[in-house]
């Protein structure tokens, strides 16, 4: 072997150096490993000083490959692939073994974790000597993004695109764009009228030349990758023709068949089998709920045919598709409200007057079910008090163990409603009160003012189980209240349970589809916590709003921004660098079996008719090796990870036990010793 | 089915009517019971608290005979409280490999021994609930118990310690009351089914546990429950025998008959009250037994046609209900 290789041991710190010896480390990798000649520790190697260290020994040793044992590759791979390149190094001669990652952080035995450290130096080593030189290919990027989600943080995100002059398809799964926040009354902690503030932004969305609104659609699939991405949308059939209708509204009106509203109105109203979910709809067609419609289940009825002045009703529509060329994809698909008849203590669906926070947003809002009157279960009584149940499945290790973020402002704010607009008393039980950005905490400090009572405690059980006298035909809260230590029974007409944020029930298969990942409650992952919060580990897919984890209106308009910042960049840019790391099919070798064809998950092979052999496409490649494995000839080989660099490296990480090696057993240094 | 049987003290003595109606019961359905032989007293509420090695050797020896005798591999009780030590104890003892080899240096004293895991304690309720299943016994039903009212009571034992698998819900449990509906009854959603009885306060603070009592009389008699049904003899003994002693205490009239939830499946099976044991609790089901089968003065079920100046909203959607 001829190689000349430099290993570098980065100290990160006290991160590695403080659990891994690191001068022990590069010493032995100086004098145990064939090919090493310089071997060296520093304290931070991604500083510009460790870069240059490495840069000048390239050029002063001339070294042919470089090892950096330190953090993990996807936080510095780029950083050291660069200070290659500098000095004239091929980038990818460049190997990473995790030391910190995989290592030190997670080892509590110092001996231990050094030994450790040399196998995983020692198979990087081995492994780098056999790494080939490549090339990173640029492609161009598709300046059209796709948006799924029209709620607050898609639409913000497709408006900024659209603004900036680029194209943008934004899918939206119900009939109407607005999301959560169109079923809001009041927005914390200014009070601003929720509709006031999100109708203007659907408008915009509607009549924004750069916007393609395809509603009551769906992402069917998804292949590419970044810059050039192709999703299948099924758009589901409304059965009415959106180029005739007018949106007056007409077949709502006349449509015999009322269900209740599961979505929009959150169970608590009313609407039609023919319905726009609220009157601001964008767009403004109506759907039919297939389910539900007369005509569908009996074959007679079409009243809403009969009544439109436009003939635009079609109950022979089926589901279309659409196919759809993008370069980026943005995702804000949002929450599901946790199931309160989860804690079934809590009453929620047996005891009438127990409500969801979601209910009693609709009930607040003026063109809600109440018509914004506070009223109980049948519709007419005021309550004379009510109770605001905190962490109704979130701070809860049965359910969710993390915090909703959102709901002791929304609990302010319900309390701030119910006293403004009834003479009840407002009883609060919280754990924490968490009032923790811009204007909260004062507007937690209005509510104490406004007279609202705080109980701290989780509440152990709501009952209509009568206990003392004026309790009878109340609604009894059980609580511990945790500042004075004793169990208090309170006694109200009215419940509303704040319950979690949850991920959306089919948040993995999302992810899955878009190949990104979720977090263990099934939040999508970003990129970096820190850093890259919209970004994904996929190229090209951004997160945005509350599908990333709970946060408020404002922090998710702020990543649908943030998001649309990313990807405008990328357009700015024009092309992207694709990794050379792709599989090659060797002619000679292929039968032409095409077993790897239908293997591959992006679509990345063809069939040459003509030579009768299968071609991978290098631009649609992801190097995931799929069909590397399954080749029952041997004939394909994926760059940067051949069989011999597998071994090589898997070689090194056994070199204390192979025997007959020169190293030994380093595994256990106190045999050695004795 | 074969399961070796666990009577405990109470079904030999204040509550025969539970022993008899779980035995009728358990041959209608085919399931073979087979009493331990020479079982002792599972040491109750008290034991445990007093001397715990001791308390879970007693128990120990219950579990190595189920374990002798012909190799049982699960036990059942009736009783919740014993249900509960023999859970605890095989559960223990699994959890704890020095507290399993002092017990069974007790037990070899005696020629026993015990390997933790071996025999599965479970509550006769699990037992007709999870392994008959609802469906089966539904088959069985010829006389419904239309027009009763029944209000289930679980009392704390059965559910609330979390010792390995649950049996049911830990706070708002719901087997029984399925079970009863099943039988044709009408089930009260009663809010205070997992509450306490009381226990053995009768004997140290009447005035306590006369409290608890008093509150799950009142509750079920809010609800116009024509009987409270047990699955626990010591919820059944407080309720019913110190039910006349709650009454002169706060001056109230509670008349509410308690009753074991085998004795509803017996009847609603066609069953002949005598042999299930009516009759031998002091607050008199004899009123129960003539409403059996008479139409309800109110028609329960059938929800009105919404009015046009209705404005009542809507209940929430319960996932699994129509």
């Amino acid at each position: 072997m001829s190689e000349r290789v430099g290993v570098y041991i980065c100290h990160c710190g006290s991160n590695i150096a403080g659990m891994v010896d690191v001068a022990q480390v590069a010493e032995w990798a100086k004098e145990n490993l064939e090919g090493v000649v310089v071997s060296r520790d520093y304290k931070f190697m991604c500083s510009s000083l460790g870069q240059e260290l490495i840069e000048e020994d390239i050029r002063k040793e001339g070294l042919t490959r470089v090892v950096v044992g330190a953090c993990s590759p996807h936080l510095h791979e780029k950083t050291f692939r660069r200070a290659c390149a500098n000095a004239g190094l091929n980038p990818y001669l460049m190997q990473m073994a995790s030391l910190r990652e995989q290592i030190s952080w997670v080892s509590e035995d110092k001996a231990a974790a050094t030994e450790k450290s040399k196998l995983a130096i020692a198979a990087a080593v081995k492994r780098v000597q056999l790494h080939e030189e490549l090339e990173a290919s640029r492609v161009p990027v598709n300046p059209t993004t796709l948006v799924v989600g029209g709620g607050i943080a898609g639409i913000q995100a497709a408006l900024e695109l659209a603004e900036g002059g680029h194209q943008v398809y934004l899918v939206e799964r119900e009939p109407s764009i607005g999301g959560h926040m169109a079923q809001f009354d009041k927005t914390f902690p200014t009070l601003d009228c929720s509709a006031c503030i999100l109708t203007p932004r659907m408008s915009d969305v509607e009549v924004a030349e750069n916007i393609t609104l395809l509603s009551y659609a769906e992402v069917e699939d998804v292949s590419g990758f970044i810059g050039n991405f192709q999703v299948r949308v099924r758009k589901k059939a409304r059965y009415v023709k959106e180029e005739l209708c007018t949106g007056c509204g007409i077949c709502e009106e006349k449509c015999p068949k009322k269900v209740v509203d599961e979505i929009f109105e959150a169970g608590l109203g009313y609407r039609k089998a023919i319905y726009r979910p609220f009157p601001q709809a964008v767009p403004k067609y109506p759907v039919i709920d297939r389910e539900n419609c007369i005509y569908f289940e009996r074959g007679t009825c079409k009243a809403c045919e009969k009544f439109c002045p436009t003939n635009a009703i079609d109950f022979e529509q089926q589901d279309s598709f659409l196919d759809l060329e993008v370069g980026n994809v943005i995702l804000a698909t949002g929450f599901d409200l946790f199931d309160c008849t989860k804690i079934p203590q809590y009453g929620y669906g047996r005891l009438a007057n127990v409500f969801t926070n979601l209910e009693f947003e609709r009930m607040c809002n003026a063109s809600g079910p109440t018509e914004g009157k506070i009223v109980l279960r049948d519709g007419v009584t005021e309550p004379k008090s009510v109770a605001i149940v905190h962490c109704v499945g979130s701070r809860d290790k049965r359910f969710n163990p993390y915090c909703s973020a959102v709901c002791c402002m929304a609990a302010l704010k319900f309390g701030h409603l119910v006293m403004e607009k009834t003479d009840a008393e407002v009883y609060s039980f919280y754990i924490d009160m968490r009032p923790n950005f811009k204007d909260y905490e004062e507007f937690y400090d209005r509510l104490l003012e406004e007279g609202m009572h705080f109980v701290r405690g989780r509440v152990a059980e709501i009952t209509d189980a009568a206990r003392q006298p004026g309790e009878e035909g109340k609604l009894i809260v059980q609580v511990e209240d945790t500042l004075i230590g004793q169990q208090r029974r309170v006694p109200v007409d009215m419940v509303i349970l704040m319950g979690a944020m949850e991920p959306r029930a089919d948040a993995t298969e999302v992810a899955l589809k878009f190949g990104i990942s979720c977090s263990m409650a099934g939040w999508f992952t970003e990129r970096h916590p820190k850093l890259d919060p919209v970004a994904t580990m996929t190229e090209g897919i951004y997160i945005a709003g509350v599908c990333q984890g709970p946060k408020d209106i404002p922090a998710s308009v702020s990543q649908g921004a943030a998001a649309a910042a990313r990807v405008k960049s990328l357009i700015t840019t024009g092309s992207v660098e694709i990794e050379p790391i792709v599989a090659t099919i060797h002619e000679e070798f292929c039968s032409g079996c095409r077993i790897c064809n239908d293997l591959c998950p992006f679509n990345a092979i063809d069939f040459d008719d003509e030579k009768e052999v299968s071609v991978v496409n290098e631009a649609l490649c992801k190097g995931c090796g799929t069909c590397v494995a399954a080749c029952p000839a041997g004939a394909i080989t994926g760059a940067h990870f051949s069989n011999e660099q597998i071994y090589a490296e898997i070689e090194g990480l056994l070199l204390d036990v192979i025997s007959g090696n020169g190293s030994g057993r380093v595994r256990e240094p106190e045999l050695a010793e004795a | 089915m074969r399961y070796g049987y666990y009577p405990g003290c109470s079904l030999s003595h204040s509550a025969r009517a539970y022993d008899v109606s779980t035995k009728a019961v358990a041959s209608a359905f085919g399931m073979q019971f087979e009493e331990i032989e020479d079982w002792n007293c599972c040491g109750a509420t008290e034991y445990f608290s007093l001397n715990l090695t001791a308390a879970y050797a007693l128990v120990g020896r219950n579990l190595a005979l189920a374990a002798g005798q012909n190799g049982f591999d699960q036990i059942v009780a009736p009783c919740s409280a014993c249900y509960l030590n023999l859970r605890k104890t095989d559960y223990s003892l699994g959890k704890y490999p020095e507290l399993a080899t002092t017990i069974n240096q007790a037990l070899a004293s005696g020629g026993l021994s015990y390997e933790p895991g071996s025999v599965k304690p479970r509550h006769l309720l699990d037992v007709i609930y999870n392994d008959l299943g609802l469906e089966t016994i539904a088959a069985k039903v010829t006389n419904p118990l239309k027009g009763l009212r029944l209000a289930p009571y679980y009392g704390c034992l059965l559910v609330r310690p979390e010792l390995g698998e649950r049996v049911d819900d830990p706070e708002y449990p719901t087997s029984l009351d399925k079970l009863l509906a099943a039988l044709g009854a009408e089930v009260v959603d009663f809010p205070l089914k997992t509450h306490c009885c009381g226990g053995h306060m009768t004997q140290i603070s009447a005035e306590t546990a006369y409290e608890l009592l008093r509150r799950l009389l009142q509750n079920a008699s809010e609800y116009k429950a024509d009987a409270i049904v047990t699955i626990c003899p010591m919820c059944q003994l407080n309720l019913d025998a110190y039910q006349g002693q709650v009454n002169r205490h706060f001056g109230t009239q509670f008349n509410i008959p308690v009753l074991y939830f085998t004795q509803m499946m017996g009847l609603a099976m066609g069953m002949d009250p005598k042999g299930l044991g009516f009759g031998q609790e002091f607050v008199s089901a004899d009123g129960l037994l003539e409403k059996i089968g008479q139409e309800p003065e109110e028609k329960p079920g059938a929800r009105p046609r919404r009015r046009r100046d209705d404005k009542s909203l809507p209940m929430p959607k319960v996932k699994g209900e129509g």
